[in-house]
């Protein structure tokens, strides 16, 4: 079995605004593995994004802060390391993919020059060799005329197009743990697929471990082995991507698959959680899903759940009980 | 991009043909007879016969425009009425002087403008922000003549540490190669005069720079800020680069459009010549040359005066739109 790298224990983010403190992320674990790809779902505001920037060290601070648990990258915790220690392994150890691709890149700077900076600032490459590996890496992600989009604006590139470059940029240092968020939710159908058989075929091909964050668990299936469901900032379902498929054991993930999409089926309607996401700190007591859950029952609504299980843990009262 | 410069240079042409017309329209607007006005209420008719016969103003008036034109166009710009100097030999010594003090005081308000406005927008309300927002919103609002009035007071009278009037030492002549005296004092390797030039220029530097400083800070400040949020900063952050170069080399280059559009503006107003400041100050600049030839109605001067302000203040904001180009590549020059 291949080694942990990055592990995420207990990590608790809170963003302290004029309402009060709102904790976005209460309390999540799960650990990622040397080369895999983990999914991690859930829907939109479940606190996806503040993970990832956690992980990353880059809230927007304030009002942004991390007030529990730890981030251990090679058992190292990184929570609270000191900015100098964090620009080393961001980019070069740890890489990002934002959700937004459009927006992500400098208008202003050439794709090359945007490319070679984190290999610039972390690899100490000659200048000829620079442009050689940028070249190198946009072929890598699938880009025809390379040479010519080093010379390029953002402006003059599509979103998917932009998408590859900035998953060039992630892999430019050859990253151990590479975060992508939502990478593909802005994108259309077609450039989604081939955006994660890109992510599918780095992964295999450098053996960088990846999480990729979704709001899709079609997606998850695709590309993951493991899953990671959040609600609420905090997981509810945790396992293997085919057991949870098969049996899932929070009602909140049945309702993420029953609300995927099916070609074949003739149902007129496809089935939606009711409800929305609560506010993060809104609810005082009991199951955070139970205002929305199909399975509530009395105890539910006073007594939270825990995390438990082994390879497949869930955080359900129904579940434990037929356990 | 050469042949956008082009365009725009041959754009410029009827913009500047419009400025002579309303240039020379000024004069022509002035109730009454110029010549009377001229020659004063006790002119005799056959003087003012004479004068009108010898400035040309009794042809019909699309002639004498194009007489008007012809002569600025070949440098000739006419004399003086108080002094009978000729008005283009004039001109060029006192531009210089205002060329100069505008240039030392933009120096100081792009340099002192941005650092400040960066620094407030990366510690956004620290207290250097609020300090420095404060100053601004003070700078604006300063009555100028007030400031420099008060520089001379504490600096030249108090403390006694620098000159408060005028481009150099009553007892001192700068030989004039360019005009520009910090220039030519050292193409002449006069390095004490260089020193006294300096010293000279320091207060109405100042005075001047206020205003476009203040401008320069806040504009860069509100700038920066919506830049250091945007989501490419964040990617700039995630690459592991290092806060001071995130703000000093990349977003400073994407929040410089609107600082560059307020330095250009400012840059022509300085240029357009600081009528009170060369006053307090004594400086021979345009606006003072501009503000005597009112004050004894020399109708001549007062027309290529404003002619040559404008001239350059159309020219500051054609190199300014050249210079957007530098800064954004989705600015597009066709
Ligand atoms: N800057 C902020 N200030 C205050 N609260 C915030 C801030 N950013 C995020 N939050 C809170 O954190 C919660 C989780 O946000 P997050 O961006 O992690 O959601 P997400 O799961 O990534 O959703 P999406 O799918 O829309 O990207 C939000 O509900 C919001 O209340
Ligand atoms: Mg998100």
């Amino acid at each position: 079995m291949s080694e942990t790298i990055l592990e995420v224990k207990g990590l608790k983010t809170s963003f302290f605004t004029d309402d009060g403190e709102v904790p976005a992320v209460d309390g999540i674990n799960f650990s990622v593995n040397e080369g895999e790809i983990l999914g991690i779902v859930g829907e939109s505001g479940c606190g996806k994004s503040v993970t990832s920037l956690s992980i990353m060290g880059l809230l927007p601070s304030p009002p942004g802060k991390i007030v529990g648990g730890q981030i251990l990258y090679k058992g190292e915790d990184i929570s609270h390391a000191k900015e100098s220690r964090m620009r080393k392994l961001r980019g070069n150890d740890i890489a990002m993919i934002f959700q937004e691709p459009m927006t992500s890149l400098n208008p202003v700077f050439t794709i090359g020059e945007q490319l070679t900076e984190a290999i610039r600032l972390h690899n100490h490459l000659p200048k000829k060799e620079l442009e050689s590996r940028a070249e190198e890496l946009l072929k890598m992600v699938g880009l025809p005329r390379a040479r010519e989009l080093l010379k390029e604006y953002p402006h003059e590139l599509s979103g998917g197009m932009r998408q590859r470059v900035m998953i060039a940029i992630a892999m430019s240092c050859d990253p151990k743990v590479l975060i992508a968020d939502e990478p593909t939710t802005a994108l259309d159908v077609t450039i989604q697929a081939q955006i994660l058989d890109l992510m599918a075929k780095l992964n295999r091909e450098t053996h960088t471990a990846i999480i990729l964050i979704t709001h899709d668990l079609g997606v998850v299936a695709q590309v993951c082995k493991r899953v990671v469901v959040m609600y609420a900032g905090k997981v509810v379902e945790e396992g293997d991507v085919r057991d949870i498929f098969n049996h899932p054991s929070h009602p909140y993930t049945e309702g993420l698959i029953r609300s995927i999409p099916d070609l074949y089926s003739k149902k007129e309607k496809l089935y939606t959680i009711k409800g929305s996401v609560p506010k993060p700190g809104s609810i005082k007591q009991g199951c955070l899903f139970a205002p929305r859950c199909d399975y509530v029952m009395d105890k539910c609504w006073t007594n939270a759940p825990e995390l438990v299980g082994d390879s497949h843990k869930s955080r359900c009262f129904l579940h434990q009980e037929q356990a | 991009m050469l042949s956008y410069s082009v365009k725009r240079l041959l754009m410029l042409v009827p913009v500047l043909l419009g400025m002579t017309i309303i240039v020379f329209a000024i004069i022509h607007a002035i109730p009454g007879n110029p010549a009377l006005t001229i020659l004063g209420t006790k002119a005799t008719p056959e003087a003012i016969h004479n004068l009108n016969q010898s400035l040309g103003l009794d042809q019909p008036l699309y002639v004498q425009y194009f007489t008007y034109l012809k002569n600025i166009l070949s440098g000739h710009l006419g004399t003086s009425i108080q002094d009978n100097t000729s008005i283009a030999s004039e001109i060029w010594p006192h531009l210089a002087a205002t060329i100069e003090l505008s240039f030392v005081a933009m120096v100081i308000a792009v340099v002192v403008g941005i650092n400040a406005g960066i620094i407030s927008a990366w510690k956004q309300n620290s207290v250097f922000d609020y300090a420095a927002m404060i100053i601004a919103l003070i700078g604006v609002s300063m009555p100028i003549f007030w400031l420099g009035l008060l520089e001379q007071w504490a600096f030249s009278v108090k403390l006694n540490w620098l000159p408060s009037i005028g481009r150099t030492d009553i007892i001192t002549t700068v030989q004039p190669i360019t005009n520009l005296y910090l220039i030519d004092t050292l193409l002449e390797g006069q390095f004490a005069q260089f020193w006294m030039v300096v010293r000279h220029l320091i207060l109405p530097a100042i005075a001047l720079a206020t205003i476009p400083t203040a401008i320069i800070a806040r504009m860069t400040r509100s700038s920066m800020l919506e830049v250091l949020k945007s989501d490419y900063i964040r990617t700039a952050k995630a690459k592991g680069e290092h806060m001071f170069w995130i703000v000093y080399k990349y977003a400073l280059k994407n929040a410089f459009i609107p600082i560059l559009t307020v330095i250009g503006l400012q840059t022509g107003l300085l240029l357009g010549g600081a009528i009170l400041t060369e006053t307090i100050f004594g400086w021979p600049g345009i606006g003072l040359y501009v503000y005597n030839a009112i004050q004894y109605r020399d109708y001549p001067v007062i027309q290529s005066g404003i002619l040559v302000i404008s001239f350059i203040f159309v020219m500051v904001n054609f190199i300014t739109d050249l210079l957007y180009g530098l800064f954004d590549p989705r600015i597009k020059y066709r």
